[in-house]
C-alpha cells in the first residue's frame, strides 16, 4: 500500500508523541506491540483520515465492517512476510489465507473471497513458491472461500526476501450480528478456543540459531465455521478477536483499552500444551504473549457463556474452548492475572515481539 | 520427578505461605540478587503473597541490566562493522547504549544474530570464514563457563575470525558493596542458585561471618523462591546469620570443580562498572591475558569509547532499598520501561520497570 | 544469568573430542555440552543454561526437599488456618 518514493516530513508534525526515538522503522514495529500500535496511531491514521468513512479506519478492527444501506460487508487485509517460510504444520501460503480468513470471521461476517498480491524475489525458487501456492489453494478450499483476484510483482535480488504475500478478503455481516469493543461490559467471560502459543513456538523452533527439536505444529485454521456455529447457537456473543502477534496477551489489552474495561484472567485455566509450555520455559517466554493462527478469544454475556463453550466444543476447531476469565469494573485498560500460586501480576501491553532470555 | 511442575504447586505454595505469616513477628527486608529469581517473584505474584511485614528489595540480579553503558556502546561500535556478525543473548537486543541499541542496528542493516548458546556463535565463525564473528560474552558466574568454552574451542580450532567480547559479573562481591554501604536495608540475602552450582559455596562463609547476615542459597521455582525466603526469615527471627543450603538437588557446597577449571583459566578478576552503581573493585571477569588474541575490545579497537552513566539515574539508592522507584524524580519521565537510564528499569523484572507496571494498578483485584 | 531448566539426557556422543548430548525438556529436544558434567550420563536428569549443563540433579535431594515443603504447615492445617491460593 505504500509508495515508498513518498517521504514522510517529520518537521511539520504536531502529535504527542512523534516517534523520535527510532527516525527509521526497526523490528519491533511489526512486533504487534506497543511500537506497532504506535506507528499505526501517529503516522499512518493522521496521513489516512478525511475520508468517508474515516470513523471505520479509526476503530482498527480486525476488519472494516461497512455499511452498503443494507447488507453489511466486511473488508480485511494483512501481508505475510514470517520467516522461515516454511515450519512445522504449514507454510506462510496457509497463513495468508487463514489469517484472512480469521480476520474477516472476527466481525461475525461470512467470509466470501479473497484478492492475492504477491512480490517475488528474483532468484525465489518456483518448487517453493509451488508449494506455497498449492498450501493457498488448499485452504482456500478448506475454509470455503475463494481466491478470485491477484496480482504478481517481481523484485531485484536483494530487495525482498523470496516472498511477500499480501491478501484482502471480504464477507457478509449477517444481519442483526453487531461485534465489537462497544458491546463488551463488565461482567462477560473470556473464552479462548483452544490451547494456545502453537504457532509462535513452531516457527521459532525452526528458527536460525535457536531451532529445537519437538513435534509442535502451528495451529493455522480457518476459524470462520466456527464463528458461524457460535453465532447460530444464539449465544449472546459480544467480540471476537484471533489473537496473531503478541499473542493473548496482547488481544486483551487492546480489548481493555478499546473497550474501557478491565481484565482478569485466571492463569492456571489457560490452556497450553505441555510441549508448548516446556519449549516456553527454555527459552525464557511467556506463553501468553506468544502468536497463535488458529485460535480466538470470544466475549460472551455470563448467562449465555456455558452455551458457548458447549457450542464451541462442538466444532473441530473449538474442542479445548476454556473460560480464562471475565470482564471487570476495576482498572480499566489493565488486564490482570491470578498466577499459578495465587499471586498476582499485571499483564501488560508488549512492547515489541518476546525474545528469548537467559536471565 | 520432573523438576518443574512439583516445584510449582500452589497447595504447598500456600503452606509455605502460612508458615512465612507464622514466622513473621517484626519487619524484615530481604534481597535477591538474581534475576531469575527476580522474575519468579513477579511472574507469580509472590511480593503480594508475601506479608506486608516483609519487604522484597530486587538486587541488581540481571547482568544484562547491570552492564556498564561504556560496554554497551563498544559492542554497539562493533556490532556496526560491516565485516562483524554480532552475536548475542536475546536479553541483550534491546539494551540501550548512550545513543542507540542493537534493534536500531540492526535496522540500519547491521548483521545481529541472536542465539541461544555461545556454541552457536563459533559454529557461524566456522561457517563464515570471510566474517569476523563476535560473541558478546555477558552474565554472572552461571554463564562464565559456557562463554570460556567458546574461547578455548576457538583456540583449539585455529580460529582467526573468532572473539569475545566480556562483560561478566560477580555476585559476592556485589553482596559486600551493598552490605559495606552506611544506609544499607538489606538484612538477608536469597544467593543465586545456579551461580552456586558452579562456584559452590564457599565465597558466602566470609559474608556471612563479616556482615552477620542470613545468605540462603535459593533455586528458580516458586516454591524454591518460597522456601529461600522462610529460611532468612527464620533465622532472622531467631538472630542467627548462617549460610543455608535450600537448593541442594542442583548445589553442592564445592560447586563445579570442572567449570571451576576453565573460568579460572580463561578469566581474570578487575574492577567493573555496574551500570547505575558505579564501580565495583574486583567484581568482574576479563580475558586472561593467555586469551588476549579473542579479546573483541582489543580486536576491533574500542577500549577508547568511554561513556557518563546518566546524573539523573538513582538505582544505586533503589537497589540498596533506600528508596522506592517513585520517590526518583526521573521514573515515568526521563526513564521509562521504552526511555531507560538504569539498570531497574532496564530489565523487565528490574525494581523500576516492575514498580511501573504495577502503577496502573488501581485497586487490588479479586480474580 | 539463572535460566538453567531441567532436563533428561536421552543419548550421548562425542563431536571434536567434545561431550555432547541430546537432551529432551518435556517434548523439547536440544543439543546440550555435557563439558562440565563427565558424570552425567543417558537417564540422568540435568539443568541446561545457555547449552550447557551445569550439574546432575540428585533425585533423592529433590524428594526430600518436597517432602519438607509438604511437612510446613501440617500443624496450621490442624488448627484450621490454611491459605486457600484458589
Amino acid at each position: 500500500m505504500s509508495d515508498n518514493t513518498t517521504q514522510v516530513d517529520l518537521e511539520n508534525w504536531s502529535c504527542p508523541l512523534p516517534l523520535r526515538d527510532y527516525p527509521q522503522i526497526v523490528m519491533g514495529h511489526g512486533g504487534g506491540g506497543r511500537l506497532s500500535a504506535e506507528l499505526i496511531e501517529h503516522l499512518f491514521l493522521p496521513a489516512f483520515s478525511g475520508g468517508a468513512l474515516s470513523d471505520t479506519l479509526m476503530q482498527l478492527g480486525d476488519a472494516a465492517v461497512i455499511d452498503l444501506g443494507g447488507p453489511r460487508l466486511a473488508f480485511s487485509t494483512d501481508s505475510y512476510v514470517v520467516r522461515p517460510r516454511f515450519f512445522p504444520g504449514g507454510n506462510v501460503g496457509d497463513l495468508a489465507v487463514n489469517g484472512t480468513v480469521n480476520d474477516v470471521s472476527m466481525t461475525g461476517a461470512r467470509p466470501i473471497a479473497l484478492s492475492v498480491g504477491v512480490v517475488l524475489e528474483e532468484g525465489m525458487r518456483l518448487d517453493e513458491l509451488g508449494r506455497i501456492a498449492d498450501a493457498m489453494g488448499a485452504a482456500a478450499r478448506k475454509a470455503g472461500v475463494t481466491i478470485v483476484t491477484g496480482d504478481t510483482k517481481v523484485v531485484d535480488a536483494g530487495h525482498g526476501d523470496g516472498v511477500y504475500i499480501n491478501t484482502a478478503g471480504i464477507g457478509l455481516v449477517p444481519e442483526g450480528v453487531d461485534l465489537g469493543p462497544h458491546r463488551v461490559r463488565p461482567g462477560d467471560v473470556i473464552i479462548v478456543s483452544g490451547a494456545i502459543a502453537m504457532h509462535g513456538i513452531a516457527v521459532m523452533s525452526v528458527r536460525e540459531g535457536i531451532g529445537f527439536g519437538s513435534e509442535i505444529v502451528t495451529d493455522s485454521a480457518p476459524l470462520n465455521g466456527l464463528v458461524a456455529a457460535l453465532l447460530e447457537s444464539g449465544a449472546d456473543v459480544h467480540m471476537m478477536r484471533d489473537p496473531t502477534r503478541g499473542g493473548v496477551a496482547a488481544t486483551l489489552n487492546e480489548i481493555a483499552s478499546s473497550s474501557h474495561t478491565g481484565m482478569s484472567i485466571v492463569e492456571r485455566s489457560v490452556p497450553v500444551p505441555d510441549d508448548v509450555r516446556a519449549a516456553c520455559g527454555f527459552l525464557g517466554l511467556d506463553p501468553l504473549y506468544v502468536a497463535n493462527e488458529g485460535k480466538l478469544v470470544a466475549f460472551v454475556a455470563a448467562e449465555d457463556a456455558d452455551l458457548a463453550l458447549q457450542t464451541m466444543q462442538a466444532h473441530e476447531y473449538g474442542t479445548q474452548a476454556t473460560i480464562i476469565g471475565t470482564v471487570v469494573e476495576e482498572h480499566p485498560g489493565v488486564v490482570v492475572a491470578k498466577t499459578g500460586i495465587g499471586g498476582t501480576r499485571v499483564v501488560d501491553l508488549p512492547l515489541a515481539e518476546q525474545l528469548p532470555r537467559i536471565c | 520427578m520432573k523438576y518443574l511442575d512439583e516445584f510449582s504447586d500452589p497447595e504447598l505454595a500456600g503452606r509455605l505461605l502460612d508458615e512465612i505469616r507464622q514466622t513473621v513477628t517484626q519487619p524484615w527486608a530481604i534481597m535477591e540478587v538474581c534475576g531469575g529469581q527476580t522474575h519468579t517473584i513477579i511472574r507469580n505474584g509472590i511480593d503480594q503473597l508475601l506479608p506486608d511485614t516483609v519487604t522484597l528489595i530486587h538486587g541488581p540480579g540481571c547482568p544484562v541490566c547491570v552492564t556498564p553503558l561504556e560496554t554497551i556502546d563498544r559492542a554497539l561500535a562493533i556490532a556496526a562493522d560491516p565485516d562483524v556478525i554480532f552475536c548475542s543473548f536475546g536479553d541483550m537486543i534491546r539494551v540501550p547504549g548512550s545513543t542507540t541499541d542493537l534493534f536500531r542496528i540492526k535496522s540500519e542493516g547491521g548483521d545481529i544474530r541472536i542465539v541461544y548458546s555461545p556454541l552457536d556463535a563459533v559454529r557461524l565463525a566456522q561457517a563464515h570464514p570471510e566474517k569476523q564473528v563476535v560473541f558478546f560474552g555477558i552474565g554472572f558466574e552461571t554463564t562464565a563457563p559456557a562463554n570460556a568454552m567458546t574461547v578455548t574451542m576457538a583456540k583449539n580450532l585455529g580460529l582467526t575470525n573468532f572473539s569475545l567480547l566480556v562483560s561478566h559479573v560477580l555476585v559476592p562481591p556485589a553482596i559486600r558493596a551493598i552490605m559495606d554501604s552506611p544506609t544499607r536495608r538489606v538484612q538477608g540475602f536469597l544467593a543465586a542458585g545456579h551461580v552456586c552450582t558452579v562456584m559452590g559455596m564457599s565465597e558466602y562463609v566470609p559474608l556471612v561471618e563479616e556482615y552477620h547476615v542470613p545468605i540462603v542459597v535459593t533455586g528458580f521455582e516458586p516454591l524454591d523462591v518460597l522456601e529461600g525466603i522462610r529460611r532468612v526469615l527464620v533465622q532472622l527471627e531467631e538472630g542467627r546469620a548462617d549460610l543455608e543450603n535450600a537448593y541442594p538437588r542442583a548445589v553442592n557446597f564445592e560447586g563445579n570443580a570442572a567449570a571451576q577449571a576453565v573460568v579460572h583459566d580463561v578469566f581474570t578478576t578487575c574492577d567493573r562498572a555496574w551500570r547505575g552503581i558505579g564501580t565495583i573493585p574486583q567484581s568482574g571477569w576479563r580475558l586472561s591475558d593467555e586469551y588476549a588474541d579473542f579479546d573483541a575490545e582489543l580486536r576491533f579497537d574500542v577500549t577508547g569509547i568511554t561513556a557518563e552513566e546518566s546524573k539523573l539515574c538513582r538505582s544505586g539508592e533503589v537497589l540498596q532499598g533506600l528508596i522506592k522507584p517513585i520517590e526518583c524524580g526521573a521514573f515515568g519521565k526521563e526513564c521509562s520501561p521504552r526511555t531507560p537510564l538504569g539498570a531497574p528499569m532496564v530489565s523487565s523484572e528490574g525494581a523500576c520497570a516492575a514498580y511501573y507496571q504495577f502503577r496502573r494498578l488501581a485497586a487490588p483485584v479479586s480474580a | 544469568m539463572c535460566l538453567g531448566v531441567p532436563g533428561r539426557v536421552e543419548e550421548v556422543w562425542e563431536a571434536d573430542g567434545t561431550r555432547m548430548a541430546t537432551v529432551d525438556f518435556g517434548g523439547v529436544r536440544k543439543e546440550v555440552c555435557l563439558a562440565y558434567v563427565p558424570d552425567v550420563t543417558v537417564g540422568d536428569y540435568t539443568i541446561v543454561h545457555v547449552g550447557f549443563a551445569l550439574t546432575k540433579l540428585d533425585e533423592k535431594s529433590a524428594l526430600e526437599t518436597l517432602e519438607l515443603f509438604r511437612s510446613v504447615g501440617l500443624l496450621d492445617e490442624e488448627l484450621n488456618l490454611t491459605y486457600d491460593p484458589r
